[in-house]
Parts: C-alpha cells; sequence; structure tokens
C-alpha cells in the first residue's frame, strides 16, 4: 500500500450496505474510477448482486450465474449477512452475527422490500422480490392448481405470468379499478384487461383481500375477497407496492421521510455527512425511485461525490416500458394534459394517448397498451414541441421514428444517456455497431428497450449497418435470395458479375449455391455449382481432421432393417471403416479417402440407402420415439410421422442445417423441443414448435401451433421452413432467425398461419417443386462418369491412394494419425 | 527447369482445384475464372493434412486465393502466403499450359516461400 495519508481522497474505508444492483453499481463506479481505498459490500442475500429487473427469467430458464453481476476486483464482499446496526458516532455498523464494521463513509443501499397488508393469514403468502423468493414460489407450485397475485401493478402482473409459466390456473386481484393504474389511464386498463383475460388469467380489479384462509395443517386454500366470495388458491404472492427499507436509519436517527425513504440532498448524502443513501431506500427530491434506472444515477451521483466530485442527482424520469405477457405497456412523461388525443382499437387490443399542452405545441406524455412505437419515438420529445400533427405520430410510429431527436433527449432512460451522447461516442469513438455503442455509454445495457432507438442513431450518423454477405456482395443473404429469385438467376457467374465484385469466397460462394438449390433443386455438383461447394458438398461427405471423410447414410426416423444393418456392418468391414452411432439416430461411417467414396455408395445405394444429407446445410435427421406402435404412453405414430417428414424434407438446401424430431407423447423422449421444427403427439394430434436447437447455444423451441392435423402440420412445416429459407441469414439457425425477426414468432405464424403477406401460396408451390424433384444425389452421382472422375486423390495418378494418409488403432476400429506440423 | 505434365487441361474444372503427385511432392493446383494455373503444396500447414486442392477457390481484393477446406485460412495462389497470418505460408511452384496440357516445375530451390511479403499480401480486413 502507498502513500495512506488520512483524509486524502482514494484511502478511505466505504462500507456499502445492501448488495443490490444500486450498490454494484456504485462499486463498480469506484473500481472504473481508481478508487483505491477499502470497499466492503455487505449483503443479506446469500449471494452477490444480480439484475433484479430479469428477476423472472429465473423462472423460465436463466441461472443464477446467468443473472450475477461481476464483482469488480479488490471489492470485498460478506454475502448473507445482514447488518443490524449503525453507531454514527464511533463510525461502525455491526451484522447479526456480531462482527463489527468501522467504516468513514457508509453507504445505505438496502432497498426496498414488498408491502403486505395486515391481513389474517398473510404470513403464508409469499412476496416476489429474490431469487429466494422464487424458488420457495417455484416449490410451492408443484403440487398447486391454483395461484392469486394480490396486486395488479407492473410487478404483480410480472408475477402473475410467472405464476402462469409454473402451470397454475391465475388470478389477479387489483384495489384500484383497473391494472397498472401507475402507468395506464381508465381506457388503457381496460384494453390491457382484454390482452390479460385473452390469456385466460382472472382479473378481479376493485377487489381487495379480507383474508387468507388455510387448512388444518396450516397449507394455504384460498382467498377472501372484501365481499366474503373465496378464491380458490393454493399459492398467494403479494405485489402490492413496495416500502423503502429505511429501519436502520430510523434506528440511528437520520432523517427519513413521512411515508418512508433516507432523506437525502442531491448529491446523495443523508443528514449525516458521512452516510450516503442511494437506490430504492432513498427519498430524493421528496420521492422514492422504484425503477432501476433512477437509482443508477443515485450511484453514479454518489460515487462522484465520494471522490470529490460535483454530481447532483436531478430527478429522473419514471417513464416505462415493458412488455408483460406479451402485451406491450409504455408511459412516458406526464399522465395528464389540458388536451389529449386518444386512439383506441379495442378489437386489436390497442390503446394509445399523447397528453398535449393547452396551446396545442408542447407533448407532455403519453400512454400505450398493445403497441408501444410511439414510446421510443416520441419519449425523448416529452416537454418539447410537437414534432408532427398528433394523429400522425399516433398512427405512424414509423414515420415519427424517423424524426431527428434533440441532442439533450434521454435515449436510454435506465442509464441516463441522452441522444447526444449516443452521437458523440459514435463519432469519437468511430463506432459502427450497437454492440459498440453498448459498451461505450452503458445505453441499452439494462431492459434493451432503447435498442431500436440506438440503432436509429447509427444509422442517422451515416453509420451504414452492414449487412453485406462478405467484400464480393453488398447484400444480405436474404437480399441475395431475391435478387435471384426475382430475376431468375441460374449460376453464381451471372450473379457476381451483374451484382458483386472479383470471384467470390468462401462464404459467398457456398451460401449462393445454397440459394440456387433451394430455388432450382438441381444437382449440386451440376456444372459450374460444383466449384461453388465447401468440400463437403463436394464430396457428398464429411472432411475429418486427416483429410479422410465420412459417410453417413439417411436412416429415417432411425428405424431400419436388419438387412440394411447388416449391409452397413459389411460395408465398413470390406472398407476398413470407423463405425459409430450418432446422436441423430444413425450410422455414421469415418475414414474413407476420396476415391473409395464412389464405391461405398455404390454399395449403399445399391442395398437402398441414399444420402444422409450430413456434409449438406440441409435437411438432418428427423428424430423419433417408438410412439403409440409399441410404447404403452404413446397416442400417435410418431415413427410413422417422422419417416415421413424426413422423406418429404430430405435433400431441402437451407441457411444452416436443419434438425427435427417427434414424439409419441408429452414425455418427449424424441427431445424435439430441441429441434428447428419439433412435433410432439397429442391425443387429439400434434403440437408444433419451431426455433430450438441444441449446440453452441441451447434453446427450447416455442409453440407456433397445436392440435394439428396431420395434414395441417404439414402445411405450416412447409411454410415455415420455405419462409425460413427464404429470409434467414447465412448460417443463422432458425432459432436466432426467429429471433431477428422483427415481430419474432408471433410474426412468423401470422405470414404462414394467417398468411398476413399473401405469400403462403408462393411457398406452398415451392415446397411443391422441392418434394417433386428431390432425387438422391449419391445416386445420380454414382451414375454420372464426369462426376465420377472427381473422386480421385491424385488427377495424374488416379489409382494411387493418398501416402500421407495413416491410421493406427484403438478399441479394434480405426483412428487418424495427424503430424500438426 | 524441368516441367512435369500432370493432366489435360480441360481436366482441371474452372474454379477448382485438383492434387497431383509430382516427385513423391503433393502440388494442389487451381484453375481460375481467366483461365490462369496456379500451384501450390498442398499440405495445410495449419491442420497437417494434405487438403488445400479441396478449398474454395476465390478472390480477396482481386488476388485469386483458396480457402483451406478444414479450417477457412485463406491463401494467396499467386505467392503462397496465408492472408489470414502472415507469418505462415505455403510453397508455390511455377504451373503452364503447353500443348492443352497443364506442367509443373517441381525443384528443390523453388519449393521456398518468399522470404517477405510483397505489399498486396497485407491481410485485409473482411
Ligand atoms: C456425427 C455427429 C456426432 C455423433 O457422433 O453423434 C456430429 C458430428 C458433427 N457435427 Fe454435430 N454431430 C452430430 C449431432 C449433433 C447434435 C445432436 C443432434 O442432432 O441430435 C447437435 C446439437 C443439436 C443441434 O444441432 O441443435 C450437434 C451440433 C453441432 C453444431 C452446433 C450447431 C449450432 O447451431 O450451434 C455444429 C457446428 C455447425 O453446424 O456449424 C456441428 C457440426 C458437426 C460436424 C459437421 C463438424 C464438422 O464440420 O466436421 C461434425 C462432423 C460429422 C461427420 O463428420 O460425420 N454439430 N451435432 C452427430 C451426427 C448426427 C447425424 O446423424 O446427422
Ligand atoms: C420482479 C421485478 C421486476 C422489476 N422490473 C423492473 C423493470 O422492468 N424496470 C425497472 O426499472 N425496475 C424494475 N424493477 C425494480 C428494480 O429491480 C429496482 O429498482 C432495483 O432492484 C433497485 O435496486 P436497489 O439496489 O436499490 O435495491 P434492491 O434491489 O432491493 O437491493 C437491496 C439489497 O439490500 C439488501 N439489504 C437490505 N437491508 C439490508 C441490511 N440491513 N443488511 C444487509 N443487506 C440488506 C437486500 O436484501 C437487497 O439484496 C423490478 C423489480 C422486481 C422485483
Ligand atoms: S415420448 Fe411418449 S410415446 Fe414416445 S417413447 Fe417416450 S413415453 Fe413413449
Ligand atoms: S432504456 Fe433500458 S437499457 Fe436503455
Amino acid at each position: 500500500m502507498t502513500g495512506r495519508t488520512e483524509g486524502a481522497v482514494g484511502q478511505r474505508r466505504i462500507v456499502v450496505v445492501g448488495f443490490g444492483p444500486t450498490a454494484h453499481r456504485l462499486v463498480e463506479t469506484l473500481a472504473e474510477r481508481g478508487f483505491d481505498g477499502r470497499i466492503t459490500v455487505i449483503g443479506e442475500e446469500p449471494r452477490a448482486a444480480y439484475d433484479r429487473v430479469a428477476l423472472t427469467s429465473y423462472l423460465s430458464g436463466k441461472s443464477v450465474a446467468d443473472l450475477t453481476y461481476t464483482v469488480p476486483d479488490g471489492v470485498v464482499t460478506r454475502l448473507d449477512s445482514r447488518v443490524t446496526g449503525i453507531d454514527r458516532d464511533a463510525r461502525v455498523v455491526t451484522t447479526a452475527d456480531g462482527t463489527a464494521e468501522p467504516y468513514d463513509v457508509l453507504v445505505l443501499a438496502t432497498g426496498s422490500a414488498p408491502f403486505v397488508p395486515p391481513v389474517p393469514g398473510a404470513e403464508h403468502a409469499f412476496v416476489y422480490r429474490t431469487i429466494d423468493d422464487l424458488d420457495a414460489i417455484r416449490v410451492a407450485s408443484e403440487d398447486a392448481t391454483d395461484g392469486v397475485v394480490v396486486g395488479g401493478g407492473l410487478l404483480g402482473l410480472e408475477a402473475a405470468d410467472a405464476l402462469r409459466g409454473l402451470g397454475l390456473n391465475t388470478h389477479i386481484v387489483e384495489m384500484n379499478q383497473w391494472l397498472m393504474p401507475r402507468q395506464v389511464d381508465e381506457g388503457g386498463g381496460s384494453v390491457l384487461k382484454g390482452h390479460i383475460e385473452g390469456l385466460g388469467l382472472s382479473v378481479h380489479a376493485g377487489a381487495g383481500v379480507k383474508e387468507i384462509v388455510t387448512d388444518a395443517g396450516g397449507r394455504v386454500t384460498g382467498l377472501v375477497k372484501p365481499d366474503g366470495t373465496l378464491l380458490d388458491a393454493q399459492v398467494v404472492v403479494f405485489s402490492a407496492g413496495i416500502r423503502p427499507r429505511d429501519e436502520l436509519a430510523r434506528a440511528c436517527g437520520l432523517e427519513v421521510g413521512q411515508r418512508g425513504g433516507i432523506v437525502v440532498d442531491e448529491g446523495m448524502r443523508t443528514s449525516d455527512p458521512d452516510v450516503y443513501a442511494i437506490g430504492e431506500c432513498a427519498l430524493a427530491h421528496g420521492q422514492v425511485y422504484g425503477l432501476v434506472g433512477p437509482c443508477f444515477s443515485m450511484a453514479e451521483v454518489a460515487a462522484d461525490r465520494i471522490l470529490g466530485g460535483p454530481a447532483g442527482f436531478e430527478g429522473a424520469d419514471m417513464s416505462t416500458k415493458l412488455k408483460l405477457l406479451g402485451v406491450e405497456v409504455a408511459q412516458f412523461g406526464a399522465m395528464a394534459g389540458a388536451l389529449d388525443v386518444t386512439y383506441m382499437d379495442p378489437v386489436g387490443g390497442v390503446y394509445k394517448k399523447l397528453f398535449i399542452s393547452d396551446d396545442a405545441r408542447t407533448l407532455l406524455g403519453g400512454i400505450c397498451v398493445g403497441d408501444a412505437s410511439p414510446y421510443t419515438s416520441l419519449r425523448p420529445f416529452v416537454g418539447k414541441p410537437l414534432p408532427a400533427a398528433p394523429a400522425d405520430l399516433l398512427f405512424a410510429g414509423a414515420g415519427a421514428a424517423g424524426l431527428d431527436l434533440p441532442d439533450e433527449a434521454q435515449v436510454c432512460s435506465c442509464n441516463n444517456v441522452s441522444a447526444g451522447a449516443v452521437r458523440t461516442a459514435i463519432a469519437d469513438k468511430a463506432l459502427t455497431d450497437v454492440p459498440g455503442v453498448k459498451a461505450c455509454t452503458r445505453a441499452g445495457t439494462t431492459c434493451g428497450s432503447c435498442v431500436p432507438m440506438l440503432k436509429q442513431l447509427l444509422e442517422k450518423s451515416g453509420v451504414e449497418l452492414s449487412k453485406a454477405l462478405c467484400e464480393h456482395f453488398a447484400y444480405s443473404r436474404a437480399e441475395l435470395f431475391d435478387i435471384v429469385r426475382v430475376r431468375g438467376i441460374a449460376t453464381f457467374s451471372e450473379l457476381i458479375e451483374n451484382h458483386g465484385t472479383g470471384r467470390g469466397c468462401d462464404i459467398c460462394k457456398p451460401a449462393v449455391a445454397s440459394i440456387l438449390a433451394s430455388l432450382h433443386n438441381g444437382h449440386v455438383l451440376e456444372g459450374e455449382r460444383a466449384a461453388l461447394q465447401d468440400t463437403n458438398d463436394h464430396f457428398l461427405a464429411n472432411i475429418q481432421k486427416n483429410g479422410t471423410y465420412s459417410v453417413v447414410p439417411r436412416i429415417p426416423g432411425g428405424e431400419i432393417t436388419p438387412d440394411k444393418l447388416i449391409v452397413i456392418g459389411e460395408v465398413a468391414r470390406e472398407f476398413g471403416l470407423y463405425t459409430k452411432i450418432t446422436g441423430g439416430q444413425r450410422i455414421d461411417l469415418f475414414g474413407a479417402r476420396v476415391e473409395q467414396l464412389p464405391r461405398i455408395w455404390k454399395r449403399l445405394v445399391d442395398a437402398g440407402f441414399e444420402s444422409g444429407h450430413a456434409y449438406g446445410k440441409a435437411l438432418r435427421t428427423v428424430k423419433s420415439c417408438v410412439g403409440s406402435t409399441w410404447c404403452r404412453y404413446g397416442v400417435q405414430d410418431s415413427v410413422g410421422l417422422a419417416i415421413a417428414l424426413e422423406l418429404r424434407y430430405r435433400g431441402l438446401r437451407a441457411p444452416h442445417k436443419l434438425k427435427s424430431a417427434v414424439s409419441g407423447c408429452a414425455r418427449e423422449c424424441a427431445e424435439a423441443r430441441s429441434k428447428d421444427f419439433g412435433i410432439i403427439a397429442t391425443e387429439q394430434g400434434w403440437n408444433l414448435y419451431v426455433g430450438g436447437n441444441g449446440g453452441f447455444k441451447p434453446r427450447h423451441a416455442d409453440l407456433l401451433a397445436s392440435d394439428l392435423s396431420t395434414d395441417e402440420l404439414i402445411r405450416i412445416i412447409d411454410r415455415f421452413l420455405m419462409y425460413y429459407i427464404r429470409t434467414a441469414d447465412r448460417l443463422q439457425r432458425t432459432a436466432a432467425w426467429i429471433e431477428s425477426v422483427e415481430g419474432g414468432l408471433d410474426h412468423v405464424r401470422q405470414v404462414i398461419v394467417d398468411d398476413s403477406l399473401g405469400l403462403c401460396a408462393e411457398l406452398d408451390a415451392q415446397m411443391a417443386h422441392h418434394v417433386a424433384t428431390y432425387e438422391d444425389e449419391w445416386r445420380a452421382t454414382i451414375e454420372d462418369p464426369e462426376k465420377l472422375s472427381r473422386f480421385v486423390s491424385f488427377v495424374n495418378a488416379p489409382g494411387v491412394p493418398d501416402p500421407s494418409i495413416v491410421f493406427e488403432r484403438e478399441r479394434d476400429q480405426i483412428k487418424p494419425m495427424v503430424v500438426t506440423p | 527447369m524441368s516441367w512435369t505434365t500432370v493432366c489435360d487441361y480441360h481436366v482441371l474444372l474452372p474454379e477448382r482445384g485438383a492434387c497431383a503427385l509430382v516427385d513423391g511432392e503433393q502440388v494442389a493446383l487451381f484453375r481460375t475464372f481467366d483461365g490462369q494455373v496456379y500451384a501450390i503444396g498442398n499440405l495445410d500447414p495449419f491442420s497437417g493434412a494434405h487438403v488445400l486442392s479441396r478449398g474454395i477457390v476465390g478472390t480477396r481484393g482481386g488476388e485469386p486465393t483458396v480457402a483451406s477446406p478444414l479450417h477457412k485460412q485463406v491463401f494467396s495462389l499467386v505467392t503462397g502466403a496465408c492472408l489470414d497470418d502472415p507469418e505462415v505460408a505455403v510453397p508455390t511452384y511455377p504451373a503452364r499450359v503447353a500443348g492443352g496440357r497443364v506442367e509443373v516445375a517441381v525443384r528443390p530451390g523453388l519449393t521456398e516461400a518468399p522470404a517477405v511479403p510483397s505489399l498486396s499480401l497485407v491481410p485485409q480486413p473482411r
């Protein structure tokens, strides 16, 4: 330790009480700004600070690690330890276990606690604030059928969505006459209610709680409303508001507000200048801020002050935009004004209202339900002259989005970043993409709702968000697809001469080959196309680390006869290949040299096998479980369907590989939800899930449609695949594609189920063409001497095997020997 | 210089490679779209496998190239230099078309990679 002089900045002991997002932002800011004193954070929860805003994602698969913030180096944390007393004279805090922690500067960041009304039985209810709370709710929901959330505000609806996700039949009880009274007015509330009820939740507005009743064993059985009616429920969650945790401050004599909250000045100092309070426990400008954005600003102000800076907290915009249960709700600026303009569509479930000053010139605020686009485009104009006629602003979200934002307009409310700051960062740091802007300004890193605006600012700064495939084409794959389709282009040469530069590369050539194959379905090695293919497609096999290839015959649905199994065994034995059962329910034969491939395939084709396209960006396998034919639980013939689907889509070239599976019942033995399109049998038919994959970033598929007949199912899959093929980026699996499509799965559903773009007939015809013109490319290859002549190790010595290929043996099979240079 | 005939010119597909075995040396041959013929070593220095003849042929900044089929590093067909890693190069061999046939010269002195890459070989951003 160097130069510890009493009183100088940077050598003091800072103790932070509470380890939530605000405390984390404080220590992170201090660390970033080079504070070199000692920082100790004492938190009552058993874990380091985590992203509470994203709490609900913990129930849908995010892990604690995903949500936890990184603790900056050098910060001492004491977890699972509650501060019980503050001695301001001695400058010491004590924790529940009796340990004393001396401080020079104390920061209270104790957040808030859910308010639980004092009704009989309330002690049996849950709250929704921490990871531990969610664990408890999850356990209690395991053998429950019904749940009630008390409170229909932002957090209450989020909790209700969580209960619904846990499979409970869910009720929402709200004291006010409508839902989300802090964000929407009565009209918005009624539209919102329509959405929520449409999802199967019951809304009891204008109702309170009389008591929570239990059975003899103390187990919750229901909630009684003030009018005496009983709602059956085994899980009750209170989300009826929050109260600042100011108990420590109160006990040590710091000034607190009448209705709670630790009083602070604009530098976040309490009535004791050595004690700061930040985040949800603080009462700044007479207000407690229950949103994370202002809390972060407070943390930054306090950090600056501790370091001797002049920063001040000026209050904050309490605008909110969120997507709850799939419904967009937003509120910005004031919730009243001399004039207002309302657009209401109860059928479409859209409600938008703008508040305007009495001279009809200044935008004061707005409310949106069902379509929050005005939030993004108009929030920065609050307090400023209306940029266009109000009606236009309400209708043309997109048009309004084209408006130029003033520099001082706030773009990211979570992190208080202005349009000017983003523009400066783009210019000074020569930023070219959203991740760059996020890293430099923090904008967009919390709730993400401002990301569309960041994109817009990038574009307006003249940054071309490059979608170019590579140096040879300035187009995205989807654009090239359309060029090829609309202009009827049949060769790579024609495409690059007219729409590109140079002669292509390993990125654009296979991508164009795939587009040509999707649209024309000719042989992949026909004419010029052969030169476009990756070595895998070129030799119709998968290259291995030593330059040999693997052979994967198609085994549709994983069903195979003993005779065919024997053929595979014989071929492997004859050519000395290594054999392995793959994860795709088929058999892979490894170690073939190029000149052996045609002879191997001749044997396989004669025995009735065809290419398994393990090498292609194409359909791989449709896995199946045994299904109703044998399995005592099966409700449909999953093997039969898997085979039909595999035969239908075999050979279909796509932006990336496609995998599928069919399970015969909800036990899901075929792991269909990990596939690009997965099918699970129901008593009535089939449920179709899309957008799943394993691999680097596993994702479960989402339900696209349920209880389909086999014909309906196939029609929807046809369109799903063709729409994907048409619009996805190169090497973009369906999961990433759906995430990238504006409007996500809902949009995809509209296009392929409701035909919103009028495309379905075309997509259907394209798939019909594929099915009708499919031919096995290995059979076609062994029948064509010209194509076969390429399968040699050496042009000048066709009979000579590559001498550099050598094997050793392991567990009775061959294994490549490679000398890495 | 001693030339070895390896195959008929028309056997080489435009923009695709083939491998020839010359004096025990594996030579990757390429015919580019403009009809030129190039020869480089077939050994991929990154993987240790003899596979460069099976890569995708293209251009980078106008320079004819091949990308290794294993891990996609791009090599100049003109100089043998790896355009993604200035430390690495593969040998190049003189190649020509004579009487409708492709000939290459594999001589010890010429199998060395150029000592100093020319300016055009500075890796270009993708
Ligand atoms: C053989 C096999 C492993 C095995 O022995 O079980 C395998 C082998 C390869 N996989 Fe795989 N994958 C195999 C099943 C899987 C599975 C499991 C499944 O399909 O049920 C997965 C995870 C599920 C998924 O894809 O969603 C899987 C995820 C990958 C990925 C990551 C994909 C992603 O989206 O993140 C790659 C890389 C890629 O495709 O870009 C990959 C790529 C590869 C490649 C092609 C790598 C390569 O380029 O050389 C491997 C060569 C296959 C060959 O030479 O024959 N393999 N691979 C399996 C062949 C299945 C088949 O019969 O076709
Ligand atoms: C489900 C949910 C969804 C939300 N969604 C949004 C959203 O979309 N947008 C938004 O802006 N905000 C949202 N919020 C609010 C946001 O999470 C809070 O504004 C933010 O967490 C406040 O941070 P904080 O650090 O001040 O307080 P907290 O997060 O409450 O952290 C305080 C910490 O201090 C600890 N503590 C308290 N007293 C003591 C003590 N005596 N000793 C030791 N430790 C103590 C507590 O255990 C807690 O860990 C949401 C909140 C929840 C619960
Ligand atoms: S998913 Fe259902 S039908 Fe299929 S094997 Fe498993 S239990 Fe049987
Ligand atoms: S507004 Fe939430 S991250 Fe920008």
